[in-house]
């Protein structure tokens, strides 16, 4: 196990350093150094002095991948990409390019409020869906089950928007159960959080529900079930100690990988229901020319999601026996 | 069942009494009686060091902390100045290039220098700050801060030890020093060092300084301003010091009242130099240090920003004068009362207008604006076209308050163009058509729910040069009919249009129809229906235009560079003087040649040199005749299509004293007192909890459960009969 970790640790260097490249060069196609001083120094009685003033302390007055004024490996190593890039690989996020601040330190701060609302979503909803599902297995061709089927595909057929906003619309406003919006430190977010996990909760339901029963429907006909059933176990006992173990495999697959970034959190909810997170960190930062977030949270999250993936080929030699890391 | 009655019952008892605050109120039930205004921001602050905060959501709080030495009046109109930190409006002397005092009506041309000497209030002192802290051995406590002596702090407030001092003349002129500070970017430092003496050679000192630093491989390290002085600044005693200026210029008081010329105590500048700081966001940036009415107890730009009364705040009092309806609308009945009035003022990020209204009208926010989708719900329009609030608005005592902005938004013809720009009559008649054609009555109208008028030149209402009523109209574009202005008749565009040899939107020369091309910004669906609505007034005259929608970035290289033909840009005022809107016009500001703020890349040889006359002189008679010209010129010439002037909608609670729009100041959370008591009282009677859906939705739960559970049940016992009579 340890030998195919240490191989696929190693396969993601490329990958991380492919992106990084993508990721640049993305980013600077649409917006030049001049740009990005022009954005953080803003829109009134900006000089052109002012303009190389900013590029120069902050290193963008160089060429961004080759400098072919430079002798030997400076003509890699005194470029942008090389001075603000590869910093990323020693975890080195640095300082956001719009208002100084120390950005993994922005990260470490700004996880919480969005773990707070994404943890009870992913463990409630996964329970939830899972649920629901095998009820609807369960009483597969019946009534409840087409009842449950339209249920899921109406909350499909919805927009997460609507929910956010009839859910504060009715919740908050009409019934004054709970606050539209904010956020407190510690214990005292339980209020805030209610509402935000309700919506991921309903607006997840749909979609989630009716993959599981579709899982579960093609493992409840299989020859190993109905030995199950010849045994005589209970139709309950069938459903959750043999179709869910052996369903475990495709949810896993969708699941796992999401873990690590949960942390992420989700734009839209955290920016309707005021939470800080870092949901529209990466957003504000595109909208802003901040190079130093984009490039660091799109590290981020592409390190986030090879450990899911990882973390994902784990979990399948866990619930299957058969699958061996050879 | 006993769970769902458990649950039930609980419920009822928290309605019943068992909470002290109603279930939404957001804010914790222990600030529920506090002094403590609620309001909102929307986009976080980049900046709070006064050398280089210039936005308006800085503002919003670098106003309530810092005392640069002048401010506006709160309630006279037009905008006043008046002293803050200062003891009077400083009055400059003039003098010659040997320095001798001329008289005050000497010719501009012979002024060499404007001293302004600024006396200051005694008795200033700043906000308790670890940057004053001093030790017992008399030095200050938190200086060569050790790793260890860091442990443990993550903000400010982790600094445990506090002081503070005196403010001082030094301080000002430190400052002043930090425009040209190599390390920060001062949005005014290009624009001061024209004026202020020694500004710009200053900054090159300074660069020298910096970079010798560097090459020690201290890049970082505090860089002492004291050990460089500023030629153009000369501290006189600790209540007085001297600004030396390039020749004239009248508006240099107008800068004296925002906060790139409040003081700045040096322990503080090297206080955040200390190593370690930086990395853990503890700078001048994020914890301004002030000696104002108010200072920022929590800066979390992500969730809440938090103002607190400063204990050491030399104390002001609230005006006892103002226009002639204040006194009637209340605005006096705290005159003479020492402010500020509120304790605490509490921000909350709000991204998005609907929670941001729905929790203004559960009375959680003081005040709020009105967004185009909550437009219909506040606010309805009288038999006679007059504004009002809405029923349910004046059942909850919410008034409105409106005013125009000190802002303009136009639509520029970009000069350096071969069909709409040029000094020729062709293209001159061609923008005029242009700009009869483009109804802004109607964009208005449609757009922004009437909140605006016609802007009929460059210069918004309340600015000196203003006209109002039939003297103010274009006449290039309106005609007086009936007490008011009228757009004139498309034909008379039409007209224009033929006489510019385009008649019927076709060129006369070519044959070919007429296409022009706007460049915008456009980002969503509301900015698609605005430049559809353009289109249709530029067909109007058989024009069609071809919008160029672009991103941000490439508009602007676009009007650097005078690419664009025609393009929508708009000025917000720093100043209350018309030289900060008629620049926008002046020659040497051109985009294209200079970098500066004339998009249009307009020249007029009459206005310039109007312009040179008109922005050193006093308000008066004589400047408002050069204005009345140089208005008329611009009109004629039309290098803008005049857009609008916005007018802002404000509401407030009943519980809000003393709010009075000002589009100028900012620093108006002083003067604003609240009733506490009233508020806590109304937000009980608007939220009290509707439990029933609660109980609703646990029965539906329950019912499911048991319908569940019942079927299951079934199923299970249908299983074994079936087994059973072996037809399974």
């Amino acid at each position: 196990m340890l030998r195919y970790l240490i191989r696929r640790v190693l396969y993601a260097i490329p990958i991380l350093i492919g992106v990084n490249v993508l990721t640049f060069t993305l980013f600077f196609i649409v917006n030049s150094p001049d740009d990005m001083a022009r954005m953080q120094l803003g829109v009134k009685r900006v000089t052109p002095e002012a303009i190389d003033n900013w590029k120069r302390e902050r290193g963008y007055d160089r060429p961004l991948l080759w400098n072919g004024s430079a002798q030997g490996i400076d003509r890699v190593r005194d470029t942008i990409f090389f001075t603000h890039s590869l910093r990323l690989f020693k975890f080195d996020f640095g300082t956001a390019e719009s208002d100084g601040r120390d950005i993994g330190h922005e990260i470490r701060t700004r996880m919480w409020p969005s773990l707070s609302i994404a943890l009870p979503v992913f463990i409630v909803g996964l329970a939830t869906y899972v649920t629901f599902a095998l009820l609807m297995a369960l009483f597969r061709a019946t009534f409840l089950d087409f009842a449950g089927v339209l249920v899921c595909v109406t909350a499909m057929a919805i927009s997460t928007m609507f929910y956010i906003i009839g859910g504060q619309f009715l919740v908050c406003k009409l019934w004054n159960l709970a606050p539209i919006s904010g956020f407190a430190p510690g214990i005292g977010a339980w209020r805030f959080i209610l509402l935000p996990v309700g919506v991921g909760l309903v607006a997840g339901f749909g979609e989630s529900s009716r993959w599981y029963r579709t899982i579960f429907l093609e493992e409840i006909n299989k020859d190993y079930v109905r030995t199950a059933r010849a045994k005589g176990l209970s139709e309950g006992r069938v459903l959750v100690h043999h179709v869910l173990r052996n369903a475990l495999i495709p949810i896993l697959t969708g699941v796992v990988v999401v873990i690590p970034g949960l942390f992420l959190g989700s734009l839209v909810t955290e920016s309707f229901f005021g939470i800080p997170g870092l949901g529209s960190y990466t957003i504000d930062a595109i909208g802003s020319q901040d190079f130093a977030v984009v490039r660091s949270m799109v590290f981020l999250g592409s390190l986030l999601y090879i450990v899911g993936l990882i973390l994902t080929d784990i979990s399948y030699t866990l619930v299957d026996p058969r699958i061996r890391f050879e | 069942m006993r769970v769902l009655v458990f649950v039930t019952a609980s419920l009822l008892l928290a309605a019943s009494g068992g909470c002290s605050s109603p279930w939404n109120d957001p804010y914790p039930a222990a600030d529920r009686a506090g002094n403590t205004l609620y309001s909102a921001f929307v986009e976080r602050p980049k900046h709070l060091d006064p050398v280089q905060s210039y936005s308006s959501n800085e503002i919003t709080f670098t106003a309530q902390i810092y005392t640069p030495p002048l401010q506006y009046h709160y309630l006279k109109r037009p905008y006043t100045l008046i002293p803050q930190a200062a003891v009077d409006v400083p009055v400059p002397w003039f003098e010659d290039a040997q320095g001798r005092r001329l008289p005050e009506d000497t010719p501009q041309a012979d002024v060499a220098f404007s001293v302004y000497e600024i006396h200051l209030r005694p008795g200033m002192r700043y906000q308790p700050h670890p940057a004053f802290a001093i030790a017992a051995d008399g030095k200050p406590r938190y200086l060569e801060l050790t790793a260890a002596g860091l442990s443990g702090v993550y903000q400010l407030r982790d600094f445990r030890e506090t002081g503070t001092r005196t403010v001082t003349a030094a301080d000002f002129a430190y400052q002043i020093k930090r425009l040209a500070h190599p390390r920060l970017h001062s949005p005014i430092f290009g624009l001061m060092s024209e004026y202020i003496v020694g500004l710009k050679e200053y900054s090159g000192t300074l660069k020298k300084a910096n970079a010798a630093l560097a090459a020690q491989g201290r890049g970082d390290a505090w860089l002492d301003l004291r050990r460089y002085p500023l030629t153009g600044v000369e501290v006189v005693d600790d209540a007085t010091y001297r600004i030396r200026l390039k020749g004239k210029y009248p508006q240099f008081v107008y800068w004296l009242a925002m906060p790139f010329f409040a003081p700045l105590p040096v322990e503080a500048d090297r206080f955040y130099a200390e190593p370690g700081l930086v990395s853990r966001n503890i700078t001048l940036d994020w914890y301004p240090v002030g000696a104002g009415p108010y200072m920022l107890t929590v800066n979390d730009p992500n969730r809440q920003m938090v103002l607190e009364r400063n204990p050491n705040f030399a104390g002001e009092t609230y005006p006892g004068e103002g226009e002639a309806e204040d006194a009637a609308d209340g605005l006096l009945e705290d005159a003479g009362k020492p402010i500020p009035f509120i304790d605490r003022a509490v921000y909350s990020l709000e991204k998005e207008s609907i929670p941001y209204w729905n929790k203004f009208l559960q009375g959680y926010y003081d005040a709020s604006g009105i967004s185009s989708d909550a437009f219909d719900q506040a606010i309805q329009f009288g038999s006679g076209g007059q504004v009002m609030l809405t029923d349910d608005m004046r059942e909850k005592g919410i008034s409105l308050k409106t005013a125009v902005s000190p802002s303009t938004f136009y639509m520029g013809f970009n000069m350096l163009d071969g069909v709409v720009g040029g000094d020729t009559e062709r293209a001159r008649k061609l923008r005029r058509a242009i700009s009869i054609a483009v109804d802004y009555e109607e964009f208005i109208s449609i757009f922004s729910n009437g909140r605006g008028i016609a802007a009929q030149g460059p210069l918004p209402p309340g600015i000196f040069g203003y006209r109002d009523g039939e003297a103010g109209i274009n006449r290039y574009v309106y005609d007086w009919i009936d007490g008011a202005p009228q757009r004139k008749p498309i034909e008379t565009a039409k007209l224009l249009l033929d006489e510019a040899g385009y008649a019927g939107g076709t060129d006369r020369g070519t044959g070919a129809p007429l296409l022009l091309y706007l460049d915008a910004t456009a980002r969503g669906p509301d900015d698609k229906s605005r430049l559809d609505w353009l289109r249709k007034q530029f067909n109007k005259l058989n024009i069609n235009l071809v919008v160029r929608a672009t991103d941000y970035n490439r508009f602007q290289e676009k009007v650097i560079k005078g690419n664009a033909q025609i393009f929508y840009s708009g000025w917000n005022a720093d100043y209350p003087d018309p030289e900060n809107f008629l620049f926008l016009l002046h020659g040497p500001q051109s985009k294209v040649k200079s970098q500066g703020e004339n998009a249009s890349n307009w020249e007029n040889a009459e206005f310039d040199r109007l312009f040179d006359r008109m922005k050193n002189m006093p308000n008066g008679d004589e400047r408002q005749e050069i204005i009345d010209r140089m208005t008329e010129i611009t009109r004629r010439e039309a290098p803008w299509l005049w857009g609008l002037n916005p007018k802002e909608y404000g509401l407030s609670h009943v519980w809000m004293k003393n709010r009075k729009p000002n589009q100028i100041a900012n620093n108006v959370l002083k003067y604003q007192r609240i009733d506490a008591a009233q508020r806590a009282a109304l937000r009980d009677q608007w939220n009290g909890p509707v439990l029933w859906p609660l109980v609703v939705a646990l029965m539906v739960l329950a019912v499911f459960g048991l319908v569940a559970r019942g079927a299951w049940r079934r199923r299970e016992r249908g299983k074994g009969r079936l087994d059973v009579d072996g037809t399974h």
